[in-house]
């Protein structure tokens, strides 16, 4: 009786096995950035409510991790989209090209703020990011005016800048391995970093050796120049919280202290709790990012494969849906998730560029 | 003589039993005292955990409604025929729902207040009142005074403002919570049982969003799981214990079965998504990969509990079937498998319970996602309980965090009963010798 349960059992196991891998997979999957998830899986959600189609599935892969999938091949058991809190890389186009994956439609689909924020108990904070880049740089240039770097010796806000409070360094925030720290690093630490003349030199000193010929060089430079603007401090300052926003924010409310970097659909959710410090004497606000003001945001993009539409079912009208006014325009409902939106020409662009499925070209 | 003379210089026995006595007592005491401490550590970290999970979740099983006289006229509906499904589903309804918010508030005008007035209520209330015209294709016409879901601001602004003197605003702004205020009075607003939680699966809407699609995920996986797992895990149990030759072959695959119990889960989670995925080309999200990937790790588990439970059944059991003519097939299924049975269906429950609860490898496989539709079979995509509440617990909404503790507290709920169903079997079919 075993035996006959146990050879039923393996018998159904490899049927539906073989009958899965045969049948054509009738619903999208989408993978990607957990910054784009909270917007693609609302456009998911209201496309498979709304049309015949099946409802899409969205994973929420990290970037870098969903494009890995995305251009693992052709075929049902890769996904068919891919979103991206950044633009692809050339590296990853060839990385797909390798593998099959030639025609790929590029959408850019609005902008994400990221915010420093702290506790409402607290005050409201004025940073430049400037003093961003001194206060979490592992290295920075000597305070004596020197032209070299020593290790961050800052350890109150006041240090960094007279006109700030007296208290701790103390930022709560991602780790290396999410986007937003990658972007945080980029817009933020890098804009302040680049405000030294010196350090800047760097980089156009980098762009000179390309000109001339000389990569190694070139890259080497490129590197020493990235080190220096993207590296965060070890110390202890910067507190690596987690991929879990909500528990930077929960965190921030225990601590009126410190400082949480997150992004603006959290400050949007739980503007009861904490506030968006104001960059370059711009608040965090839905305006002020949208017409860029804001210094630190970043654009939104998604990825589809060419070659999977017509195989599986419903990506043109997933595309339409997710570039349609009511969804990705200044009314629409992912700005109500606090997605912001495009301008308008670059918006019409975008849904014109779609509807013809143009490829992508770096 | 000389032994009495020395007993008396020295101290006797019971003496020296007698002196450290009271330092024994305390000893004792102190030793008891340790072991009560830690499980008053135990319970005090329990109730903490508890307290905290329902007074967050507790709310989440309720849901406000909100009244509204909704004039189903067909022109505004758009339905011509109402016998064309298409029509039906197709009809405005949205549409009808923000006329009856107007005519409620005839005050509001200008764009953006309306729009504010329209979120009042869930934006799924369009597809909730389809539903009921599809089921009662009647009330086209006539006027209803029907109840439709708050919106997931709104709900919340409720629940807190019930609650006590300390008001959550949320997102409502003054002019929103002046409606509020006005429906309230008008008994325009109820809070009842919240059924969709139970009924639907995932929604990026908090009002919307239900645990059901993440139940029946986890139900099929384990069904997945428990029909691979449990025939492999025994038969490996019943060869290694009753016809597996003694020697170093054995002693090594023994040595591998008791080290995979330990191994890490998402190893298997790597190993499913290049053999189930890789290999064999399946898609991902799939309760059948990942029932397949938790077999991996839960079948460590049930050989060793198995092999527990044989060894268990006294060899006189054994020697008196094979006396009496069995052959050794038949000693095993009718007598050695049915004494074993209690011991190794506890270990099988525990094992799915661990199984149950395990998110890590099914990351790998595609399983951590946004999924909307209910499964209904092991080939349609679905997520997890464990999955779910991950997944909400990083949703940037207000009302998700009283979700998240709900799908904790029924995930808990899946576990106690497993648990009990183990315990049940194991008093109901335990036999002492």
């Amino acid at each position: 009786m075993k035996k006959t349960l146990l050879t039923a059992a393996l018998a159904a196991a490899t049927l539906a096995g073989t009958q899965v891998a045969s049948a054509a997979r009738d619903y999208i999957t989408v993978v990607g950035s957990s910054t784009v998830y909270p917007f693609a899986t609302v456009v998911a959600e209201r496309f498979g409510k709304g049309t015949n189609f099946k409802t899409p599935n969205v994973e929420s892969t990290g970037s870098g991790g969903g494009l890995k999938l995305f251009c693992n091949g052709v075929g049902q058991e890769h996904p068919d989209v891919t979103n991206a809190s950044r633009r692809i890389k050339a590296s990853e186009v060839d990385r797909c090209a390798k593998n099959g994956v030639n025609d790929i439609v590029e959408v850019l689909i609005g902008y994400d703020g990221i915010v420093l924020a702290n506790s409402k108990k607290s005050e409201q904070i004025t940073l430049s990011r400037r003093d961003i880049f001194l206060a979490l740089a592992k290295d920075v240039p000597n305070p004596n005016g020197k032209e070299e770097l020593v290790p961050n010796p800052y350890k109150t806000w006041k240090d960094v800048n007279p006109a700030l409070p007296a208290t701790k360094i103390e930022v709560l925030g991602p780790p290396p391995t999410s986007g937003t720290r990658d972007a945080f690093a980029e817009l933020a630490l890098e804009g302040g970093c680049k405000s030294f003349g010196w350090i800047k030199d760097i980089k156009s000193q980098s762009k000179k050796a390309k000109k001339a010929g000389d990569k190694k060089l070139s890259k080497s430079l490129k590197k020493k120049y990235k080190g220096i603007c993207h590296t965060v401090r070890e110390d202890g300052p910067y507190v690596e919280a987690g991929e879990n926003d909500n528990l930077i924010v929960q965190k921030l409310n225990a601590n009126p202290a410190a400082l949480g970097v997150f992004g603006f659909s959290f400050l949007d959710q739980n503007a009861d709790k904490v506030q968006g410090s104001l960059i370059d004497g711009q608040e965090p606000t839905f305006d002020s990012i949208a017409d860029g003001s804001y210094p630190v945001s970043r654009p939104l993009y998604f990825y589809v494969k060419k070659a999977h539409i017509g195989v599986t079912p419903g990506i043109t009208e997933y595309l339409a849906e997710f570039t349609s006014e009511k969804a990705f325009g200044p009314e629409g409902y992912l700005t109500e998730k606090g997605m912001i939106p495009l301008g308008d020409a670059k918006r019409a662009q975008v849904a014109a560029d779609v509807k013809g499925l143009k490829n992508l070209s770096l | 003589m000389s032994s009495n003379t020395q007993s008396s210089n020295k101290p006797s026995t019971i003496d020296l039993v007698n002196k450290n006595l009271a330092k024994r007592y305390r000893a004792e005491k102190r030793f008891r005292g340790y072991g009560i401490a830690s499980i008053l550590f135990g319970l005090i970290c329990l109730v903490f955990l508890f307290t905290d999970i329902i007074g967050k979740g507790y709310t989440a099983f309720v849901q406000n409604y909100i009244q509204l006289e909704v004039q189903l006229d067909a022109d505004t509906l758009g339905i011509s025929d109402i016998n064309d499904p298409n029509q039906v589903a197709m009809a405005n309804y949205m549409g009808v729902i923000k006329r009856s918010l107007r005519e409620r508030f005839p005050e509001v005008t200008g764009r953006r207040d309306k729009r504010k007035l329209y979120a009042l209520v869930s934006n799924g209330s369009g597809f909730d009142l389809r539903k009921q015209m599809e089921a009662d294709p009647e009330i086209l016409g006539t006027t209803q005074s029907l109840w439709f879901m708050a919106d997931d601001d709104v709900d919340t602004y409720i629940k807190s403002y019930s609650k006590d003197g300390k008001v959550f605003t949320g997102r409502t702004d003054e002019m929103q919570q002046g409606w509020i205020a006005s429906l309230i009075e008008a008994d325009q607003v109820e809070s009842r049982f919240n059924t969709v939680f139970f009924q639907n699966g995932d929604s990026r809407e908090p009002e919307q969003a239900g645990i059901r699609g993440a139940i029946m995920g986890s139900l099929f996986t384990m069904l997945v799981t428990l029909l691979l797992s449990f025939p492999i895990g025994v038969a490996a149990a019943v060869y290694l214990e009753e016809y597996a030759p003694k020697n170093k072959w054995t002693d090594l695959i023994e040595v591998n079965i008791n080290n995979l119990a330990a191994v890490p889960s998402i190893i298997f989670g790597l190993l499913g998504v290049a053999i189930f995925i890789g290999m064999f080309g399946m898609p991902r999200s799939l309760p059948l990969v990942g029932g397949m990937v938790l077999t991996l790790m839960t079948l460590p588990t049930i050989i060793i509990s198995s092999r527990a439970a044989i060894k268990a059944v006294p060899p006189s059991i054994r020697e008196a079937a094979l006396g009496i003519g069995a052959s050794k097939m038949q000693m095993i299924l009718h007598h050695v498998l049915p004494l074993a049975m209690p011991g190794m269906l506890t270990g099988a429950i525990i094992g799915l319970a661990q199984a149950l609860g395990e998110t890590a490898p099914l990351l790998m496989i595609g399983m951590v996602a946004f999924i909307v539709d209910v499964p209904g079979g092991v080939t349609d995509p679905a997520t997890v309980l464990p999955v779910q509440i991950f997944l909400w617990s990083d949703s940037p909404e207000r009302a998700f965090v009283e979700r998240t503790s709900a799908a904790i507290m029924v995930l808990l709920g899946f576990l106690i009963v497993m648990n009990a169903l183990a315990v049940w079997l194991r008093k109901r079919l335990e036999r002492r010798w």
